[in-house]
């Protein structure tokens, strides 16, 4: 049984994940934000579930859609706000954005914009740790639209090849952008793919913290104790657009409703009440903390200065 | 000094540096047991080990992207991509990956990643075996260029490009690796980022790369027995380029031929005319020529009309001398 402090720690994850996200779409509406922002609203049981059962020196990629991932990793939230912003005290300096941002010290190597760009690179963090003889795991997210890319496949069948210390987690919302699954592909579950590498593989109800959690842990033990990687498959549903703005013209009213029906944050504060973890008031409590922590870091980005001309030309070598 | 093919020079500084840093590992195609498709890699195995000399799938986005990664944790990868021409099937990692991720991530990665990929044509390998791409990856900032043309200056080099903390595509060249030269017996390192002056002259200078290189300083003697002195430079590294000697020989000369094997346009030779046009065009009696390969993909059956040679070279210089 998962400790009471473990559920704790992923309920608050989730909630900080909606609730800075929702203050993003605010915030970006209001063109504060430049660039482009996309949000994870309806998928935070994955970030939570996967995240909650690795350490910080643990590595993980992520993708265009990764502010979930980067807050249940452990970002303080102010630099993580601040690089939002194209701030001078985000962790990259401002020159990340929403889209890029990394961290060594929280173990979020890099977030990338190019689908399945990541999926290779995770391959030389997972090396690195068998190369020192340590036991640290690499976490991949990646979307259901990323398994098309070849990257997804040459990496797949090294890693499994090597046995490398690495969870594929599939966060998959059904869209590939603005196409569905059945679309582009035959297959209903992705992580069937994984038996073609030799690999083990396996679909989990991604709207569920719990279940997320349970085969993430077992992935990541397995990855630890050198018995190889795992396609873990999280299906799970995109509330909003691919991009903050998106009209969602293909999309029918009646689908994004639905979408919306399946509620992870919901779910899981039920569960949590019926089995007397929590009440009522804590929820109030919790929402209070995430709200006055969320209002602090974006008072600390807005007055973090913009980078001059010293930024456009630094760090382009070593 | 001792004698040694081009080829052997690189497995050398391979070894010296694989014995000197324990985070340097070697990562490609038959690197291993069969010691690279050109056996640049050969021994590497026996001496080091499986855990260092990695023998992959043809996965060449997996190779270059399990280098980035591992170089993001400190190690030192070395990655051989066979044929130049295979880089195109993993640019992304190279272009958007590799020689973004400092920059992106406001410099706190260092990425001492080497790409070691032989570039060329001369084995009638045709037109996606042959090609010389390195403009494509000079215009990318982020990456750095090195191209040598001597066994001297190729183990010099990828020792330096070992050491150094950026992404570098290093490229080799089939046709030279046979070729032997006098190198040291004792350590050394080449420079990143200079130019050599292979042969000293004062009537034109030609710059050369790689191959070109040869036959430049074929075209040098040539045109010594008609009186004509030409000053050799090779670029050894495209980016960072040498912009100091190449200015200081046209200072000196006031003509200019730039020589690669690459094809003529959009290429190296454009961005050294342009480059010396737009801040020493004073200095030039002539009109900058350039001697590159035809607008058209590298032939497997007529190979030899399209390779620009030392002729080309010649009659660029005597052009220039007009």
């Amino acid at each position: 049984m998962v400790k009471k402090e473990k559920l704790l720690e992923m309920l608050y994850s989730m909630v900080k994940i909606r609730r800075v996200e929702e203050r993003l779409l605010d915030i970006f509406a209001q063109g504060k934000i430049p660039g482009f922002i996309h949000v994870s609203i309806g998928q935070e049981a994955v970030a939570a579930g996967v995240c909650s059962c690795l350490k910080t020196d643990d590595s993980i990629f992520t993708t265009h859609r990764g502010h979930g991932q980067a807050i249940a990793k452990g970002v303080d939230l102010k630099r993580f706000m601040a690089e939002v912003y194209g701030r001078k005290d985000g962790y990259c300096k401002g020159k990340s954005g929403s889209m890029h941002i990394a961290s060594k010290e929280v173990g979020i190597i890099g977030s990338n914009g190019i689908v399945g760009g990541g999926i290779p690179i995770s391959l030389g963090t997972a090396f690195a740790s068998i190369y020192r003889g340590e036991d640290k795991v690499t976490v991949c997210f990646f979307g259901d639209g990323a398994t098309n890319e070849g990257t997804f496949h040459e990496s797949l069948n090294l890693a499994s090849l090597w046995n490398l210390p690495v969870v594929f987690c599939c966060e998959n919302n059904g869209w590939s952008q603005f196409t569905p699954q059945k679309v582009y592909m035959k297959l209903e579950n992705i992580s069937k793919r994984a038996e073609s590498y030799g690999m083990a593989g396996v679909t989990v109800d991604g709207d569920d913290v719990l279940k997320v959690y349970e085969e993430a842990e077992k992935a990541i033990v397995r990855a630890r104790k050198g018995q190889g990687p795992t396609l873990l498959e999280c299906k799970t549903h995109r509330w909003f657009g691919h991009f903050a703005g998106d009209a969602q013209k293909y999309r029918s009213p009646k689908e994004i409703q639905e979408a919306r029906g399946f509620d992870p944050i919901g779910k899981f504060q039920k569960f949590l009440f019926e089995s007397k973890y929590i009440s009522p008031e804590y929820i109030d409590k919790i929402e209070a903390k995430i709200k006055s922590e969320i209002e602090e870091a974006i008072a600390f980005a807005e007055s973090s200065p913009i980078g001059g001309i010293e930024e456009l030309f630094n760090d382009v070598y070593a | 000094m001792k004698e040694t093919r081009y080829v052997r020079a690189i497995t050398e500084a391979l070894s010296e540096e694989m014995a000197r840093d324990e985070n340097v590992f070697v990562i490609g195609e038959d690197v291993g047991g069969p010691g690279g498709a050109f056996s640049a890699t050969k021994g590497l195995l026996e001496t080091f080990g499986e855990r260092r000399v990695r023998d992959t799938p043809i996965s060449e986005s997996a190779i270059v992207g399990l280098a980035i990664g591992a170089a993001a944790q400190g190690l030192r990868p070395v990655a051989e991509i066979m044929f130049m021409d295979f880089l195109t099937v993993c640019m992304d990692q190279i272009v958007n990956q590799m020689a973004k991720m400092r920059y992106m991530f406001g410099g706190i990665y260092k990425l001492p990643v080497v790409i070691r990929a032989p570039c060329g044509g001369g084995l009638n390998a045709g037109p996606q075996h042959s090609q010389c791409l390195e403009s494509w990856f000079a215009h990318v900032p982020g990456l750095k260029v090195v191209m040598p043309a001597t066994p001297y200056d190729v183990k010099g080099l990828l020792k330096a490009s070992i050491r150094d903390d950026n992404p570098i595509l290093f490229i080799e060249n089939k046709a030279l690796y046979a070729l032997k030269g006098e190198i040291p017996e004792e350590e050394y390192l080449v420079p990143i980022g200079k130019a050599d002056v292979k042969r000293a002259g004062k009537d034109a200078t030609v710059v050369a790369t790689s191959r070109m290189v040869h036959q430049s300083l074929e075209a040098a003697k040539v045109l010594s027995n008609e009186g004509i002195d030409v000053e050799v430079i090779d670029l050894r590294t495209i980016n960072p380029l040498d912009k100091e000697t190449i200015f200081k020989s046209v200072e000196k000369t006031s003509k200019l031929v730039i020589a690669h094997e690459a094809v003529k346009a959009f290429g190296i030779g454009a961005e050294i005319a342009a480059m010396v046009c737009e801040e020493m065009i004073d200095c030039l009696d002539a009109p900058v020529l350039r001697v590159g390969a035809p607008f058209v993909p590298v032939p497997f059956n007529v190979e030899k009309l399209y390779l620009p040679n030392s002729e080309d070279v010649v009659k660029a210089v005597k052009k220039v001398m007009e």
